[in-house]
């Protein structure tokens, strides 16, 4: 909202104080100013000139040689405005002067020399009208520098609306005048407003309302015999620099008591609309809004109806055909206050925001109905003084905000606020605002003015922020709290998350990356999976991102696919949310999942799927010191998995996630060449897990003996029935056993040989090579039992 | 004898030099020092001397014996010294300008931005929590006073999901729950990751992350929650930071602040990064409103506190001068692995 300080010196004397400073503490205490313009500045050396004399110029057609009298001199100019004439009386920009910018120099125009320049009002600044010439008043004297008759020159300064949100009383000049005048510590003037009461014997202007819910107040008064149209320079000019086209006096004047008071106002032609009727149509209608569009109104939005016909969509805009025209002699003026929640949601169904509807959503004062129709009458009175008021103010007042009091002592304002601020100044403060204050020592009771009291000011703590923000924030002493210390536990899943990022950035060079919430169904069909989950949003701003994701690893997929050509091998991971499914009472299943994918195009499958197990262990041992299991699973449960390769993930009883070849279908889309290998954990259930402590078991001071047996066997036998072999067997002084290697010679056909190491070692003495040959034995017989040729290395 | 002597050192000095290798070196020792050499042939001669003859001939053999060890000991040790310098020779000299990948992997820079953060607040007994990112209407309007038809409804375009819940637009929506998980008093951040339905641009982006803060006691004062800003932000900028407050709304706090730091690259006198006005709007604050505690659970009268929320993604942005906040959720690779572990 644009700002003019001209207009608030209307209300508040700014003589003496630094207009920048005091906007700047304004952005500190009211509202932020986004930018400060000093207009008319670039104005100089303009005055009234009157035109004594006009020719032709012999070579132009548009052009004409003009003798104007400058008050100091009569000087020879070149014009090619249309609408020049001799004897009217001009802005006239003498030589030296300056014109936006523009030096105003002596100079040859078509051959013949210039001394000046008549202005147009955009040439000024103060319309955007380059038509023609701006024609000044004929009383106006010769020779007087314009800025002395005119508002040529002020600050305007724009506050970010949004910040504006919660204080409809800040809509209009007189409301920021007051903060102003608050901040300046100078007193607020009155608006001066026509007493009403004479009009109380005249008829009054029949007003219903059909919808009690939506309308709060609806005053009204008619006048006629307007014979002024246009609206004099200086308002024009204050409209025009807050943003808005002068229109006609009546209109313009409804504009201007918005600007200045914040209350819309609507004129009606009277011939058209005399009576009114506030509600509903109970089925869509189309209406034509003064702005020339047909637009399809919702039963639920608010009407502003005359004899039945509608003639304007409350608080939002009026209708075409009973706007002031021309012609308009006599008009009815609407000053109303509607429901503030009703107007917003019918402007977005109509798509149609305007100066009027921005207000009234913020939640108006309804007080201000009829002080801004004795402020337009006050107005119009001195603009037009032959109009006759034909109606009494006509006044319905449905719905009123109930009065608030606030009682606080000046020790909550202490513990609130930290510092020491006196009861003098808290008294100052709020009286200032137009809060009535009733002070006992260091008790307050407090009454809330009206413009404060429609939502903006309601407890305590509103009345903390109208003191602190008049005190000033930059004046306040800063401290740090008082309390009492005692150790913060840390969430489990919060530590896991980021033990878990650590081990896979540092020790598998794992890149961590972000993927979106929902499935992008585009780019998952290009590796030939589709979107998968449980909740849709509704309000998407395209099919293809609607559905939640229930699993991490597609969205990696992609980003993998994205990345291929990034190196020849790397892994990226992602700790995201999914949403899993729906439970009982219809909410989304949450779950917390890691997903990492192993990319590699110079790493054989099976050695990225041991580096994928790895990992895995690698949390499994140095997480929680325990093992996890693992299972092949007899098919795909991701689309995703190849189906042979598809590994389940658990802890005793619980299902940890998955791990797998990705589908070669998919892999062939992302790279041909290349092996990818996706782990997916449920990082809710991995944080469940407790940590078992290690218990600690001094290494032997025995030297220790080593057996390499070779178990020759069927292909298919799993590593894991050699594990459960040794499981089995429980031998004594067996201290560990590992995998040394497998090896598949061609022509073995569909057999393999295992070799795997033993490790025996007694705490108490060194081993008899006899009895470690019996162990050894053992080992060997059990191996032949399973169906394997043992080979003691 | 004597002469024999003579003849046999004569030998061994013109033999020795041409040795130049251990195996000659080491046939020279067998020829002299053997059970068959020469001078243990000489020594074998000695029986035949008389007795005054055979010492001084074994006096002078056993010197010639000394020397002869000695000789070969050193020349051992040299032609050693000799071989392993040329080992070293043949080695290979490696070039360490050669690049070497670190086997390091990245973290996100919103998970850098996020730890320093929670270190700053844990240094201060902050709790750290984490929250879910779909909630719903009543956790993130309702329970922050928003109530409905509330213009901050219309304010924040929420994504509204087809069974009825919100996908979080603020980590605000986490404090209902962790107030009430923690009662008062309490000190405790939450970071997350917040969604709004809005077009994406170089500059706006639908998901992005944010971290919230609270503090609830008993005397719990704007002066205080100054203080705290203030110190965090000179911690996360590295250097002392100079705040302001201006009023600011939001429903959950009253009263509301907007803070904005005097700008880190000029200082305040204008630039590029601050369009020239000096300052920074950086994080919303507030004192937090008597209707989000009293939701909570907690007693209003008793209890006041703060509550601040921090763009961690527009943090990220401000430290690494990332431009594009299309950067982050973008997967790229050449571009995330530019931020490192810290």
């Amino acid at each position: 909202m644009k700002l003019s300080i001209n207009w608030i010196r209307d209300f508040v004397n700014l003589d003496g104080i630094e207009i920048d400073t005091l906007i700047q503490k304004f952005t500190l205490a009211t509202a932020e100013v986004e930018e400060i313009q000093h207009v008319g500045r670039d104005i100089q050396n303009v005055v009234v000139g009157k035109i004594v004399s006009m020719e032709k110029h012999p070579n132009s057609k548009k052009l004409h040689l003009l003798k104007v009298d400058g008050g100091d001199a009569i000087y020879d100019v070149v014009c090619g405005a249309p609408n020049v004439a001799v004897g009217i009386k001009v802005p006239f920009a003498k030589e030296g002067g300056q014109v936006g910018g523009m030096k105003i120099e002596r100079r040859p125009v078509a051959g013949y020399e210039s001394c000046g320049m008549c202005c147009s009002e955009k040439e000024i600044g103060i319309s955007d009208d380059h038509s023609g010439l701006m024609i000044l008043p004929e009383d106006s004297p010769v020779g007087t520098d314009i800025k002395k008759l005119y508002e040529i020159e002020d600050t305007i300064f724009e506050v970010d609306n949004k910040s504006l949100t919660n204080r409809p009383d800040l809509w209009g000049h007189y409301g920021i005048a007051r903060e102003i005048a608050a901040l300046a510590g100078r007193p607020l003037q009155e608006v001066q407003k026509v007493d009403t009461g004479a009009y109380e014997s005249l008829p009054a202007v029949p007003i219903a309302a059909e919808n009690q819910e939506h309308l709060l107040r609806y005053s009204a008064m008619a006048v006629e015999n307007i014979s002024v149209k246009i609206s004099p320079v200086n308002m024009r000019i204050r409209l025009y620099r807050c943003g808005m086209r002068a229109i006609n006096l009546l209109a313009d004047l409804t504009n201007y008591i918005m600007l200045e008071m914040g209350q819309p106002m609507h004129a009606f032609d009277y011939q058209r609309v005399s009576q009114i009727e506030v509600g509903n149509f109970p089925q869509s209608i189309q209406f034509e809004t003064l702005d020339g569009k047909v637009r399809e109104v919702h039963p639920e939005t608010l009407m502003i109806k005359s004899k039945g016909t509608p003639v304007a969509i409350a608080g939002i805009m009026g209708g075409y055909e009973s706007e002031i025209t021309e012609e308009t002699t006599s008009f009815l003026l609407e000053s109303a206050n509607f429901d503030a929640v009703n107007v917003r949601k019918s402007s977005s169904y109509l798509g149609l925001r305007t100066d009027a509807s921005m207000r009234y959503e913020k939640t108006l004062d309804p007080e201000m109905t009829i002080p801004a129709i004795q402020r337009y009458l006050s107005l119009l009175f001195s603009i037009d003084p032959g109009v006759r008021v034909i109606s009494s103010l006509s006044d319905l007042y449905i719905r009123r905000y109930p009065k608030i009091q606030i009682e606080f002592d000046k020790a909550y304002v202490d513990r609130y606020t930290g510092i020491d601020i006196s009861v003098g100044q808290i008294e100052d403060t709020l009286t200032r605002l137009g809060f009535g204050v009733e002070r006992r020592g260091d008790a307050f009771t407090v009454q809330v003015p009206s413009w404060r009291a429609t939502k903006d000011v309601s407890i305590k703590a509103d009345i903390i922020e109208e003191i602190t923000r008049i005190y000033g924030y930059d004046n306040f002493a800063i401290q740090t709290a008082t309390c009492a210390v005692a150790p913060m536990a840390r969430e489990p899943r919060k530590v896991l998350i980021d033990e878990l990022k650590t081990l896979l950035a540092l020790s598998y060079g794992s890149h961590e990356v972000h993927t979106y919430l929902w499935n992008d169904a585009r780019k998952l069909k290009e590796i030939g999976l589709e979107a998968e989950g449980f909740v849709r949003l509704k309000n998407s701003v395209s099919p293809d991102i609607d559905l939640l994701r229930c699993d991490l690893t597609p969205a990696l997929l992609c980003t993998v696919e994205k990345n291929r050509s990034y190196a020849p091998e790397f892994s990226i991971f992602e700790i995201g949310s999914v949403v899993a499914g729906i439970d009982k009472e219809g909410l989304a299943k949450e779950e917390r999942r890691l997903s990492v994918v192993f990319y590699g195009r110079r790493t054989e499958e099976e050695a990225l799927l041991m580096k994928a197990k790895g990992f895995v262990e690698g949390i499994a041992s140095a997480f929680y010191n325990e093992k996890f299991s693992y299972y092949s699973m007899t098919e795909a449960p991701k689309p995703w998995m190849h189906p042979y390769n598809a590994f389940q993930i658990s802890f005793g009883q619980t299902l940890l996630g998955l791990m797998g070849i990705v589908h070669p279908q998919v892999t062939d889309k992302i790279d041909k060449k290349a092996s990818i290998i996706a782990v997916e954990l449920n990082v809710d259930e991995l944080s469940k897990i407790a940590k078992m402590l290690p218990q600690y078991r001094e290494p032997s001071k025995f030297p220790s003996v080593t057996a390499d047996l070779s178990y020759l066997i069927a292909s298919e036998v799993p590593y894991s029935a050699f594990q459960s072999m040794v499981e089995t067997l429980a031998l004594p002084f067996l201290e560990s056993y590992e995998l040394v290697g497998i090896y598949q010679d061609p022509a073995w056909k569909k057999q393999k040989s295992v070799t795997i190491r033993f490790v025996f070692c007694s705490q108490e003495r060194t081993l008899e090579s006899e009895e470690v040959q019996a162990l050894v034995n053992r080992l060997i017989e059990a191996g032949e039992k399973m169906g394997a040729q043992v080979k003691d290395n | 004898m004597k002469d024999k002597i003579e003849q046999v050192k004569a030998r061994f000095q013109e033999e020795m030099q041409s040795i130049c290798g251990t195996e000659e070196l080491e046939k020279i020792r067998v020829a002299y020092l053997g059970k068959k050499g020469l001078i243990t042939d000489l020594m074998k001669n000695l029986k035949d001397l008389n007795a005054d003859a055979k010492r001084e001939a074994g006096q002078q053999i056993n010197q010639l014996k000394q020397q002869v060890s000695e000789f070969i000991a050193a020349k051992s040790s040299e032609l050693e010294a000799a071989l392993a310098q040329a080992r070293l020779q043949q080695d290979t000299r490696y070039d360490i300008s050669l690049p070497a990948k670190p086997v390091t992997g990245t973290l996100h820079p919103i998970t850098i931005v996020q730890r320093e953060l929670e270190d700053i607040f844990r240094s201060m007994g902050f709790a750290v929590e984490d929250f879910k990112e779909v909630v719903t209407e009543y956790d993130n309007f309702e329970a922050v006073n928003i109530p409905k038809y509330h213009p901050a409804r219309d304010m924040q375009d929420t994504y509204y999901l087809d069974n009825g819940q919100v996908l979080k637009t603020h980590t605000s929506a986490a404090q209902n729950t962790i107030l009430r998980k923690y009662g008062a008093p309490c000190r405790a951040i939450f970071p997350g990751r917040c969604f709004r339905n809005e077009a994406i641009d170089a500059s706006h982006e639908n998901t992005f992350f944010q971290m919230e803060g609270i503090m609830v006691g008993e005397d719990i004062s704007i002066s205080n929650l100054i203080y705290f800003m203030k110190t965090m932000l000179s911690e996360v900028f590295q250097k002392d930071i100079t705040v302001r407050l201006r009023p600011g709304f939001f429903p959950f706090v009253e009263p509301g602040f907007e803070l904005d730091i005097q700008c880190h690259v000029c200082g305040g006198t204008g630039c590029p990064t601050c369009k020239q006005g000096g300052w920074i709007e950086l994080c919303p604050c507030g004192m937090i409103h008597p209707n989000v505690l009293t939701m909570a659970g907690i007693d209003s009268e008793k209890y006041t506190g703060f509550a601040f929320g921090l763009g961690l993604t527009r943090l990220a942005m401000m430290k690494f001068g990332i431009r594009d906040i299309r950067v982050f959720n973008s997967g790229n690779l050449k571009s995330l692995e530019q931020f490192t572990i810290q």
